[in-house]
Formats: C-alpha cells, sequence, structure tokens
C-alpha cells in the first residue's frame, strides 16, 4: 500500500518534473531570441531566420554566427555548468550555500593566462587553444588548492570555511594577478584585460570547441549519479548500509563538480552566485531528487547567465560589462537571504 | 555577581597583566616608524640622501627640485601611510572585540567597499566636489557598512558564527564592489576609480594629511577611552551586562569609532584590506586579551607596517608602482588562512 503511495507521488513529480523542464526550456528560448537582438547591431527574428536561411546580408551572417552564437552558446554551456556544479557540491557537503563562483576558481585561470602571456614567445599564441587550456590548467590548480586547504584530517569538509578559504586564495590570486599586470605592454594588457573579463566577450568557436566536451561529458556522468546524490544528501550512514562506497562516490562526485566548474569558469570568467540560485530554485520548483532536479538546475543557470549577459550588453553599448557583476546583483541579497536563513 | 564561563581568561587575570610589554612596543614602534619614514623619504625613483631631506626639512629651498619631491611628495606620502595603518589597524581590532570576531578586518566585512561605492557615486555625479567635502559622503559609506553588519549580527543573534559573519560581510562587499564597476562603467570614470581597486598611497598630498588627521587622531582618541569597556565587551555580552555596562551604547560609540576611522583612511588609500585582520592578532599574541593594550599597540604597529609596506611598494617593480592593496593582500591571505584553518573549534 505505501510502496503504491510511492509510486504514484514519484509519477506525480515526475510529470510535474517534465512540465517544469518544458517551461523553463521555452523561457530559455524567449531570452534567446531576445538576446540575439539585443546589442551594437539588432537582429529582428526574420533577420535570423534570413540568415540561418542563407538571405542575410554579409554583415548580418558575420553579427549571428561570429558575434552573438557563440558567445550565447558559451553563456548556456557556463550557466549549465556551473549550476550543476553548484548542486554536486551542495549535495555532497549537506550545504546549501556552496556556490563553485563564489569560491574564485577563476583567478587561478587569469593568473596562468597571465604568465602564458609574459612568458610565453608571440608566435605560441597562434594557436586558439592555447589560452582556454591554460585558464583550465589554473582553475584546476586553484581548485585543488581551496580543496586541499579546507580538507581537514577527521573532520571532513566544512563548506563555510572552504567558501571563506576560497574568497581568501582568490583575493591572493588576484593581487599576484595585478602585479604581474604591470610587467605588460599596453598590446598584452588588452589581451589579458580581455579573457579576464570572461570570454563571453571575445568568445568564438574555438572557446565553444574547449568547452562542450567538459559539459557533454561531466553532465550525463552527474546525473546518472543522481540516485547517490539523493542518498548523501539525505544520510551518509544511509549510504553505507545501502552498500555504497561512499568515500569513493563522494570524492569522484566532488571531481566531477570541480571538473565543471573549472571548466566553466576558465571559458566564462568569474561568475557567482549562479550555482547557489540555480539549484536552489530548481529545488523549490520539482523538489530535491536529484534526478529531477538536476535538469531543471541546468536550464535555470543557462537562463540567469544569458540573462545576465543580455542585460549586461543593452545598459553599456561600448564597454563590456562583466555578466558576472549584473548577476552578482540579484545572486549576492539571495546569498545573504539563504545565509540568514538557514540556521 | 553573575558567574558565566567564558573560553577567555579571568577578567582580573588580564586586567593584572604588565604594561611593560605594551611600553616596549611603544617604544620600539615609534623607532621602527621614525626608521621607517626616513626610509620611505629617501627610496623612490629619484635619488635622494637623508642629508638632503635634513636640509629640505629645516632649510627648505623652493628652488631645488629634491628639496620639493620631498617636502611635497614623500613625506606627506610617508605619513599618510603612517595614519592610515593605525586607522585600519585599530578600526580591525575594535570591530574584532565588538563583533567577538577574530577575523573580524573592515575590508572583509565589506566596509571599506561600503565607503568605496559611496565615494564612486560621488565622484561619478558631482566629479567638481574638494577631498575635503569627499570625506563626508565616504563617512556616510563607511556608515552604511557598518550598520549592515552590525544589523546583520542583530538580526539573527548567535545564529550568525563568526565564519557566518565574514561570508555575509564579504558578500555584502562583492555586492558593493559590483555596484561601484557598473557605476563607473555607466558614467565613464573608471579611470578617476582606479585608485580605488587598486588600492595606494602614491598621489597623496599635504591635502590628504590635512584633511584626514584629525578625524583619525579624533578616532584613535575615542578607541583609547572605549578601550576598557571593549576589553569587558570582549568577554561576551552577558559578562558585561552583569558587570553594569551598557552594551548597546558602547557597541554604537564602537561603530561611530570606526566608522571615522575607515571613512577618513579611504578617500587618501582606496581599497586596502587586511591590516586590521594582521595587527590586531600581533598585538594580541604580544600583549594579551586587555584592550587598553591591544588598542595603541595597533594604532603603532599599524603605522609601522604600513609604512614599510608602502616602501615595497614603491621599489618591488621600479620605476612603476605596485598596488598597496596588492602587497597587503599577498602578506595578509596567508595569515587569514592560518586563523581560518586554526581557530575551528570557535568559529563554526
Amino acid at each position: 500500500m505505501i510502496e503504491h503511495t510511492f509510486a504514484e507521488i514519484h509519477n506525480v513529480r515526475q510529470k510535474r518534473t517534465f512540465k517544469i523542464v518544458v517551461m523553463l526550456s521555452l523561457i530559455l528560448a524567449v531570452i534567446f531570441l531576445i538576446s540575439l537582438n539585443t546589442g551594437t547591431m539588432r537582429l529582428t527574428p526574420e533577420q535570423v531566420w534570413a540568415v540561418l536561411t542563407g538571405e542575410g546580408s554579409q554583415k548580418q551572417q558575420t553579427v549571428l554566427f561570429r558575434l552573438r552564437l557563440p558567445r550565447m552558446i558559451i553563456a548556456i554551456l557556463v550557466g549549465a555548468g556551473l549550476a550543476v556544479s553548484g548542486a554536486v557540491l551542495q549535495g555532497i557537503s549537506k550545504n546549501a550555500l556552496a556556490d563553485p563562483g563564489i569560491l574564485g576558481i577563476n583567478s587561478g585561470a587569469n593568473l596562468v593566462v597571465l604568465l602564458i602571456v609574459i612568458t610565453a614567445p608571440a608566435s605560441i599564441f597562434a594557436n586558439p587553444f592555447l589560452l582556454p587550456a591554460g585558464a583550465l590548467l589554473g582553475s584546476c590548480c586553484t581548485a585543488a588548492i581551496i580543496f586541499a586547504m579546507s580538507y581537514k584530517k577527521g573532520r571532513g569538509l566544512h563548506p563555510s570555511r572552504m567558501l571563506l578559504i576560497g574568497i581568501a586564495v582568490a583575493a591572493a590570486l588576484s593581487a599576484i594577478s595585478a602585479i604581474l599586470t604591470l610587467k605588460l605592454n599596453p598590446m598584452e594588457y588588452d589581451m589579458v584585460y580581455e579573457f579576464s573579463l570572461g570570454s563571453l566577450y571575445g568568445g568564438d568557436w574555438d572557446f565553444v570547441l574547449s568547452l562542450l566536451p567538459w559539459i557533454l561529458g561531466v553532465l550525463p556522468f552527474v546525473i546518472y549519479k543522481s540516485h547517490i546524490l539523493n542518498i548523501l544528501h539525505l544520510n551518509e550512514s544511509a549510504g553505507v548500509s545501502l552498500g555504497y562506497s561512499v568515500e569513493k562516490e563522494r570524492f569522484y562526485l566532488l571531481l566531477a563538480a570541480l571538473a565543471l566548474a573549472a571548466s566553466s569558469s576558465a571559458i566564462g570568467g568569474g561568475i557567482g552566485f549562479v550555482g547557489l540560485m540555480g539549484p536552489h530554485m530548481a529545488r523549490k520548483l520539482v523538489g530535491p531528487k536529484h534526478q529531477f532536479m538536476l535538469p531543471a538546475a541546468a536550464l535555470l543557470g543557462a537562463i540567469l547567465v544569458i540573462a545576465g549577459d543580455t542585460v549586461a550588453r543593452s545598459i553599456l553599448k561600448n564597454t563590456e560589462l562583466p555578466a558576472g557583476v549584473v548577476i552578482s546583483m540579484l545572486g549576492a541579497p539571495y546569498f545573504l537571504y539563504l545565509l540568514l536563513k538557514s540556521r | 555577581m553573575i558567574k558565566v564561563e567564558t573560553d577567555r581568561a579571568d577578567p582580573k587575570e588580564i586586567v593584572g597583566k604588565s604594561p611593560l610589554i605594551m611600553l616596549i612596543i611603544l617604544l620600539g614602534g615609534v623607532i621602527c616608524l621614525l626608521f621607517g619614514l626616513a626610509l620611505s623619504v629617501i627610496s623612490g625613483t629619484a635619488d635622494i640622501s637623508l642629508s638632503t631631506v635634513w636640509e629640505a626639512c629645516f632649510h627648505f629651498n623652493a628652488e631645488l627640485e629634491t628639496h620639493q619631491i620631498v617636502v611635497n611628495l614623500r613625506l606627506p606620502r610617508a605619513l599618510t601611510g603612517a595614519l592610515i595603518g593605525a586607522s585600519f589597524a585599530v578600526a580591525g581590532a575594535m570591530m574584532q572585540g565588538v563583533t567577538r570576531n577574530p577575523l573580524a578586518d573592515t575590508g572583509l566585512l565589506g566596509i571599506n567597499a561600503g565607503s568605496g561605492l559611496v565615494l564612486a557615486i560621488v565622484i561619478a555625479f558631482f566629479p567638481s566636489l574638494s577631498f575635503g567635502s569627499l570625506i563626508y559622503f565616504s563617512f556616510l559609506g563607511a556608515g552604511l557598512g557598518v550598520a549592515l553588519i552590525y544589523g546583520l549580527a542583530y538580526a539573527v543573534r548567535g545564529a550568525l558564527t563568526p565564519l557566518r559573519l565574514i561570508l555575509a560581510g564579504a558578500v555584502i562587499g562583492t555586492l558593493m564592489k559590483g555596484m561601484t564597476q557598473i557605476i563607473s562603467l555607466l558614467t565613464g570614470t573608471t579611470y578617476e576609480l582606479a585608485f580605488w581597486s587598486a588600492g595606494g598611497i602614491s598621489a597623496a598630498e599635504w591635502v590628504q594629511v590635512k584633511m584626514i588627521s584629525p578625524w583619525v587622531i579624533t578616532g584613535l582618541i575615542s578607541a583609547i577611552i572605549l578601550s576598557p569597556k571593549l576589553t569587558i565587551l570582549s568577554l561576551g555580552e552577558e559578562v558585561a551586562t552583569g558587570l553594569g555596562q551598557h552594551t548597546s551604547s558602547i557597541k554604537l560609540i564602537s561603530g561611530i569609532t570606526v566608522l571615522l576611522l575607515v571613512g577618513a583612511s579611504v578617500p587618501a588609500v582606496g581599497g586596502v584590506g587586511f591590516i586590521g585582520l594582521i595587527i590586531p592578532h600581533i598585538v594580541r599574541f604580544l600583549v594579551g586579551e586587555d584592550y587598553r593594550l591591544i588598542i595603541p599597540c595597533s594604532a603603532m604597529l599599524g603605522a609601522v607596517i604600513v609604512v614599510f609596506a608602502d616602501i615595497g611598494a614603491k621599489l618591488i617593480n621600479m620605476p612603476y608602482e605596485t598596488p598597496l592593496g596588492s602587497i597587503m593582500a599577498v602578506i595578509g591571505v596567508p595569515f587569514f588562512l592560518y586563523l581560518a584553518r586554526k581557530e575551528t573549534k570557535p568559529l563554526l
């Protein structure tokens, strides 16, 4: 009898999740169209259609394929990556405040890019994958440093401490970057500065290609592991008694979360609070079960980043306002609300 | 008398500690500070000897370029360093006492960022204001920062562990820095506000010294007067109330003092953090928990460390300036990490 009821609840939830995912996808599509139409050069949906069917002008084609589309695809991938990374971090640490963006993982990315620009000969920049690869290396190292410093033997990971250590490490790395920046000539400075804003700006297909495999590789893995996330989120001893090697599973999931966070922030720049808001809103919409919550969180994350980028582009025409700053205007109060609520 | 268990030492024991160490620190501090000021005045891109400095101070000759450099650039810069060092260190010590939080620093708590935000608004919309009137707006911003932190601490009494308070402060700081960035980009004042993001006193002149010194000195005196009360407050709210103290008025006056110190310093130096974190901890290690000793020693050591850090800012990458904020962050972060890892139990 009880089992029957559980199955019914599961079915209801499944249907509801399906509806919400469809709705979120629609919202994402609408924002995508608005975003296409925003910026110095405007493209109406008809014009976009014309370009897609091969009838647009040369200029419209350039704007669509070289400027807008890669940037927006990066925004969607980064948003989904950060949100799922946040959901996993929250799941395994059982703390609603864990967020990969606040950890400041991208500060290491900037430092490595800076070092490459300073030390490498100019000819090497012909390779378009060099800077993204360097950024990825930097992000991974930062993630490893933060993780190693917040881990205490016997006590495990304390999420608040991990966030604080992340903020501090980011402060130190950006200070070193600031000092190194002084050694650059103006041309190198522009290059590094543009990259540090997050490649939503210079974003082209090379960046899409260097981010895509990570997202496509890691996201399915995390969704596949969602039943384990459910158990870890609930209770570790339950996991042990159900026959899972808790420590091992948790390590793999943590690795997956850091890989998503590192690749997203290496390409997207420092975007905070998406990993916090996405999962939290998703939980409100479809409940805490990860197999339902993760897709919703990924969509919400994508919506947040692409909307933030659109707003950033529409308030400033010629200068670039980082999307991360726009998102933090919404995210920081949200974080404080959660912080005060979760006693 | 109410007996309350505290993790700190007995009040009598604290008060009984000899102020001898403080005298040694203050005397040593004066010597170090004079040495640092002299070193700061002779170091820089232009070669200037100590005897030229002497000449410039006592037989000033306006026609000599070296004398001009010493009197109009190097001296005010060194003095500004000493003033803001003392100011941030004491403000940090006070916040640590009032919030009973060993990690409290006005930079980490977002108070400096509050002052920076209001400065950004004022510089963007009223660019013709003089440095003297900027300070008042800076007070407003610092006051906003203090009020937010106090409000947060009050809203969730007891539930806000030290780590969480710092986290909340850091997020408030992020928010304010984001707004500062948006305002400066929207109004095209990024260049004017570059000082804020980097932090440094390379542009300090006598105007700055004259404008900030009355406020900083007022703040320091107020902090010294408050220090016995702070010692009692740092033992815990219940103990302080039990000993007949009006905790809320102590907190209010401390908040105003912090606002004066930070508000006066930020227009001169911009975003420099970690001074208020490092110095009070070193001082506490040397003289113990009594704020009557902590406050004066923090002021002295804060002045010394910033004067020396600023010499570093001049020399590390000559002839270019290195941001003072970056230097303090590189020194301060390992310290912060050590504290955040060490003090686990009372923090969580």
